[in-house]
């Protein structure tokens, strides 16, 4: 574990750097007809991850992405659930955040306490993992309520750990499937920070972590403008058009110059994936993973 | 808590239930994900306990359906939803239309609802922390407050003290003067139990003496009341080393709790219809 060693933007530098090495690898793999837009997600997410980063992951596309990375480019990330689990190696991926795969090979359980004031708090998470029912162009998420919170549309789960991973983890991964409904000009209701309004309105807050650093969609890859913080299309998965992304965006997407085509998944990632999950759907009695 | 010295008696859940959960208690069933106390919050549904305020972190399959037979007129929580499966439906029929009865809430994040406990259990008024700030949670949770460091002047978030009227956990084993022993992925119950005036603890068998068990914790019979023996009294949620989550029951229970009419049913032929979680187990099994 290198946690104390990396400065933030070390590990920022790092990940760009893996994913220039990820992406020579990619060349000559398999077609897009092969693998599902979530299995695109789900690699492009994982190769964010460098090996012997802290992680702090949530269940769903998040954990199996931190997963993925573990079984692949990733064998020393130390993996970290909000259950208490520290060092957590499942050989399945847990349907519940607190399932006892997550216990059973963890190198430490400690209390939920203990994990967000000693590990969190403390500013000993590298990366972590959310997932969101809206965001904003800054990135600020929304998984609360649709509708007034009075009188909610739709009453959502609510915070669970997310507005403290989104202030305090050195950064931050957002994973969710793009469309006009989840990407919105404006929440209804702001559960966890990212950028707040842009620039450096952020960083009035006082919290230690530099917020989101990308957001991975079912399309492409979007990443904050250095200045304004605004999320930024800078690379659309193989197939994927630039017209497509900006539909399903509710609002006027910006769009880098020289947008990137991500690198198809391997063939051993989705290998890697797909016997991760066969062995996840044994596990859970022939339920989908 | 109990008198200092006096131990936790074992008694049947029922008498458990019957002398220490009072109608308009605030009562807190604690256990993250793994040992969800299922059993108790059968029997306070059976004996139609009624304006509870409920406290957990993640409300799960357990306060769908005290919700929604009605026990609760407030829930202070900090995530409710079906691990791995979506909604609780009933959770959200009660916020959404107030069925069967209007839901006050009390939102907070997990950090925020964890330190609650530890303020309680240590006899402190409020807790303080870093998150909340920028977030919409203050505007609409009165117990989120700004305060100051008196040492460094830095602006902080308090939250107040949880100190529910009862505590009430699941657990592996007790012993038989009552000490109770957890193991595995252990939550905020010790907390919850220890910042709670009283304390029911279930457990899956009573031994002659513990074993000690990786990451185990042991709650002294001194901070319990009353010890309940109910086997697999967690379930759908589980217990290490005695059985695993029944994750299929998770996702079954999505479209029972959809409809009203059919989680009225559901609840009447396996919760009410039967008088221990034993035979509650057994009727689902044949179902």
């Amino acid at each position: 574990m290198e946690q104390h060693a990396i400065g933030v933007g070390t590990v920022t530098d790092r990940l760009s750097s893996y994913r220039q090495r990820g992406s020579i690898a990619l060349t000559g793999t398999v077609e897009r007809d092969s693998y599902t837009t979530d299995e695109m997600m789900t690699v492009a997410a994982s190769r964010e991850l460098r090996d012997g980063v802290v992680c702090f992951v949530g269940i769903g596309l998040p954990s199996e992405a931190a997963n993925l990375a573990r079984a692949t480019h990733a064998p020393d990330c130390f993996l970290v659930y909000e259950s208490g689990t520290l060092g957590a190696k499942p050989d399945v991926l847990p349907l519940s955040i607190g399932d006892g795969v997550l216990a059973e090979h963890a190198d430490s359980v400690v209390s939920v306490l203990e994990v967000f004031n000693y590990w969190l708090q403390a500013g000993r998470v590298d990366v972590g993992f959310l997932g969101a029912a809206q965001i904003d162009r800054f990135g600020n998420i929304n998984t609360t309520v649709i509708g007034p919170y009075d009188d909610p549309k739709v009453r959502l789960p609510g915070a669970g750990g997310a507005p403290e991973i989104a202030a305090s983890a050195k950064e931050v991964i957002v994973m969710l499937r793009h469309s006009p409904r989840a990407f919105v000009e404006e929440l209804s209701f702001v559960t966890s920070v990212g950028y707040r309004h842009g620039g450096d309105s952020r960083k009035e807050l006082g919290y230690s972590g530099n917020g989101p650093s990308v957001i991975i969609t079912d399309l492409g890859v979007l990443r904050p403008d250095p200045e304004t913080k605004e999320f930024t299309l800078t690379a659309l998965h193989p197939g994927r058009t630039v017209d497509e992304a900006s539909e399903a965006t509710g609002w006027d997407l910006k769009v880098s110059d020289g947008v990137e085509t991500t690198g198809a998944p391997t063939d051993e990632e989705l290998r890697v994936l797909r016997e991760l999950r066969e062995r996840t759907e044994r596990a859970r009695g022939g339920q989908r993973a | 808590m109990s008198e200092i010295g006096e131990a936790a008696k074992v008694v049947g859940l029922r008498e458990a239930v019957a002398e220490i959960v009072r109608d308009g208690d605030s009562v807190a069933l604690e256990g993250f994900t793994h040992l969800i106390p299922s059993a108790a919050g059968h029997e306070i549904i059976r004996q139609e306990k009624r304006d509870l305020t409920l406290i957990r972190m993640t409300p799960d399959l357990i306060y769908d359906q005290m919700i929604g037979m009605g026990c609760a007129s407030k829930l202070v929580f900090s995530w409710g939803g079906n691990p791995g499966v979506g909604s609780l439906h009933r959770f959200r029929d009660a916020i959404e239309n107030g069925w069967p009865n209007h839901l006050e809430i009390e939102e907070h994040s997990h950090a925020g609802m964890a330190n609650r406990y530890v303020a309680g259990a240590s006899n402190l008024p409020f807790a303080v922390m870093r998150g909340y700030v920028g977030t919409d949670l203050p505007r609409v949770t009165s117990t989120i407050k700004p305060i100051t460091c008196p040492f460094t002047g830095e602006e902080l978030m308090a939250v107040p003290a949880l100190n529910p009227d009862v505590a009430i956990i699941h657990a592996q084993q007790a012993d038989l003067r009552g000490n109770v022993a957890l193991w595995g992925i252990t939550g905020i119950q010790k907390e919850a139990a220890l910042s709670a005036r009283r304390v029911i603890v279930t457990v899956e068998e009573v031994v002659d003496e513990f074993v000690p068990q990786p990451f185990g914790i042991v709650l002294p019979s001194v901070a319990v009341d009353a010890v309940a023996v109910e086997p697999r009294g967690s379930h759908p949620s589980y217990a290490d080393d005695y059985y695993d989550r029944d994750n299929v029951f998770y996702a079954a229970w999505d479209p029972i709790a959809r409809d009203r009419e059919k989680f009225r049913g559901w609840m009447e032929r396996h919760v009410l219809g039967v008088e221990t979680f034993t035979e509650h187990l057994r009727s689902i099994d044949k179902e």
